[in-house]
């Protein structure tokens, strides 16, 4: 087995008595989707925010392709590979679906220190943005005021500006949040593919979809992993079943 | 509704034809009072990249406006009394030339920013504004007691600074070239909002954390904005120095930085034209209701806030019918 992309060792935070990170070991493969599942509070976000450096551990160890990055800044992980997608879309408003993904591009190029010569005339930005935003199904309202986006094509835009970074690995918190059934399949089928680009951690509380999708799965109750494995070991896993999953299932 | 492009040849026109209007029929004062609506006009582009675009509400940007007004202060003062100027153990020259007063004045300005910046844009919101303040508060006690170049008084400079192949003390010379160095400043911010860093810097305004995950430092950003931002409004002060010929503590005083920023939301926060027509508004107001009664302030409250409640978007939002970016 090859090194893993992306690895937390032993992570642990606490919010005053809570452990809302609890010892947290797990690991990203290249070319998998791993899913983090967990009922509400668990601290899946928590997790996702340590890993994309906008919260700090108290304990434990970050590795991105074999690299600490425990102690780097959320902008300096971002350019070490780490795309993030939020639970919450955090996208400029008042600009068009078109400048968000612009935003990525210059993100990408890592250099923002261009005062002169107009954004859009700059091909090779325009490409990078465009090509992201047709490979989430954008392209069409490009020129739409951000704002005036449904819910389903903000998070297709999230899913865009991550695709800018051409990232190492994806860091997604609850993509499918608020999409319904077709929009939700529809990004199921997007994240399949996306997975040969770069590994996905994938914090997902739609169960249909994780179930489609995960090449693993990690139980997260009250900070701790109580179980990592494929789809069928989390099906069976009695410990999950109780916990989290349910009888029903 | 007008576009916004349109509307800019119309104000800029308007505020050249005003005083060519005055020209020809002998009303230097007029000229005057449209020189001092350009410079008020350049200060306030100024403080409109770190207000409109980075969303810096800056209390203090009369300490840029004050430092421009003393560079000029200074180095003339040591032309007329052909004392040089004595500084970290290098002697100076003064000098009467304005290329060289400009860039002084934008220099310092743009040191001074990068310094308050650095230290304000740890914090965020109320905190900015008072730090800012706070440092707008310490230039002015600092000019009020630095004797040497007049204290409390100020400096008065007897004749107007020169420009090659221009008359400056002919008014009509003077505002072409205030109105010049205001038309630069705004195709600046123009081809500042449309570049790379504009784009990143709009974001930065709107969504910090965004910025940070693509990999860019939405703080940087900012204290780029904020050294642009203030090293126009530096010129600006300069240039206003050499309207008067005088300079006082009045220019590093919080009600300037005050004024700067209603001027901007009444015209159109981070809109193009939103300064000039701000400040334009409020040369005519501080004119001829001045003139009437020593309280015109109310009226401007009063229109400040009728723009505040119904109109968002300052004028410029009322004219073309958008509303503008949000600080
Ligand atoms: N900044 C914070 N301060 C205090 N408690 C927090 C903070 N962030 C999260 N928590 C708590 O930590 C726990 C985990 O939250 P979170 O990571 O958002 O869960 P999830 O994303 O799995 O729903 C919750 O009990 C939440 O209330
Ligand atoms: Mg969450």
């Amino acid at each position: 087995m090859s090194d893993p992309i992306l690895a937390t060792h032993s992570l642990s935070r606490s919010f005053g008595a809570l452990k809302a990170t609890d010892n947290v070991s797990i690991d990203l493969r290249a070319g998998e989707i791993h899913a983090i599942i967990g009922p509400n509070g668990a601290g899946k976000s928590t997790l996702i925010q340590q890993i994309s450096g906008v919260l700090a551990p108290d304990q434990g160890r970050i590795e991105l392709l074999g690299e600490d990055i425990t102690r780097l800044s959320t902008v300096t992980r971002a350019r070490a590979g780490l795309g993030r997608t939020f639970q919450i879309s955090a996208l400029a408003m008042e600009d068009t679906v078109f400048e968000n993904a612009m935003l990525g591009a210059l993100g990408a190029r890592g250099n923002p220190w261009s005062f002169w010569r107009a954004a859009k005339r700059d091909t090779a930005l325009s490409e990078t943005a465009l090509a992201a935003l047709e490979q989430v199904g954008l392209a069409e309202a490009r020129d739409m005021r951000t704002a005036d986006l449904s819910h389903g094509q903000r998070r297709q835009l999230e899913v865009a500006v991550a695709l800018t970074l051409a990232p190492r690995a994806f860091l997604m918190d609850e993509p499918m949040a608020g999409l319904g059934a077709s929009g939700s399949k529809q990004m199921t089928g997007f994240l399949d593919g996306l997975r040969a680009e770069a590994p996905i951690l994938l914090v997902e509380h739609d169960m249909d979809a994780v179930f489609a999708l995960a090449d693993r799965i990690s139980v997260l109750v009250y900070g701790q992993i109580i179980a990592t494995g494929t789809v069928d070991d989390i099906r069976k896993d009695a410990a999950v079943r109780a916990a989290y999953l349910g009888e029903d299932l | 509704m007008i576009a916004e492009r349109p509307l800019a040849v119309l104000v800029l026109t308007a505020l050249l034809a005003v005083p060519l209007w005055a020209l020809a029929v002998d009303e230097p004062f007029t000229i005057t009072l449209a020189t001092r609506a350009a410079i008020l006009a350049l200060a306030a582009v100024g403080l409109n990249i770190a207000l409109g675009m980075g969303g810096l509400v800056s209390l203090g940007h009369a300490v840029f406006f004050g430092i421009g007004g003393y560079a000029m202060g200074i180095l003339a003062y040591h032309a007329q009394t052909y004392t040089p100027l004595e500084i970290f153990g290098l002697s100076i020259e003064g000098t009467k030339s304005m290329p060289v007063i400009w860039l002084v004045a934008t220099l310092v300005s743009a040191l001074a920013a990068w310094g308050i910046g650095l230290l304000s844009l740890r914090t965020s919101g109320v905190y900015f504004i008072m730090i800012t303040l706070a440092f707008g508060q310490m230039f002015y006690y600092f000019a009020i007691s630095w004797s040497a170049y007049g204290g409390e008084d100020g400096l008065s400079i007897y004749v107007r600074n020169g420009f090659p192949g221009v008359n400056t003390l002919v008014p009509i010379q003077f505002f072409a070239l205030c109105f010049a160095l205001l038309c630069a400043a705004l195709f600046l911010n123009a081809r500042l909002q449309a570049a790379p860093f504009g784009l990143a810097l709009n974001a930065a305004r709107q969504v910090p954390a965004r910025v940070e995950t693509v990999g860019l430092n939405p703080v940087r950003l900012k204290l780029v904005a904020f050294v642009v931002s203030g090293a126009i409004t530096g010129l600006a002060g300069a240039l206003f120095a050499d309207l008067n010929r005088f300079v006082s503590p009045t220019m590093f005083s919080w009600q300037l930085s005050g004024e700067l920023i209603v001027l901007i939301v009444i015209g159109g926060v981070g809109r193009l034209m939103g300064p000039v027509i701000g400040a334009c508004l409020f040369v005519t107001l501080e004119h001829w209701l001045g003139g009437i009664t020593e309280f015109w302030h109310v009226f401007l409250g009063v229109i400040l806030l009728l723009i505040v409640l119904f109109a968002r978007g300052g004028l410029v939002g009322l004219l073309t019918g958008k509303e503008g970016p949000h600080v």
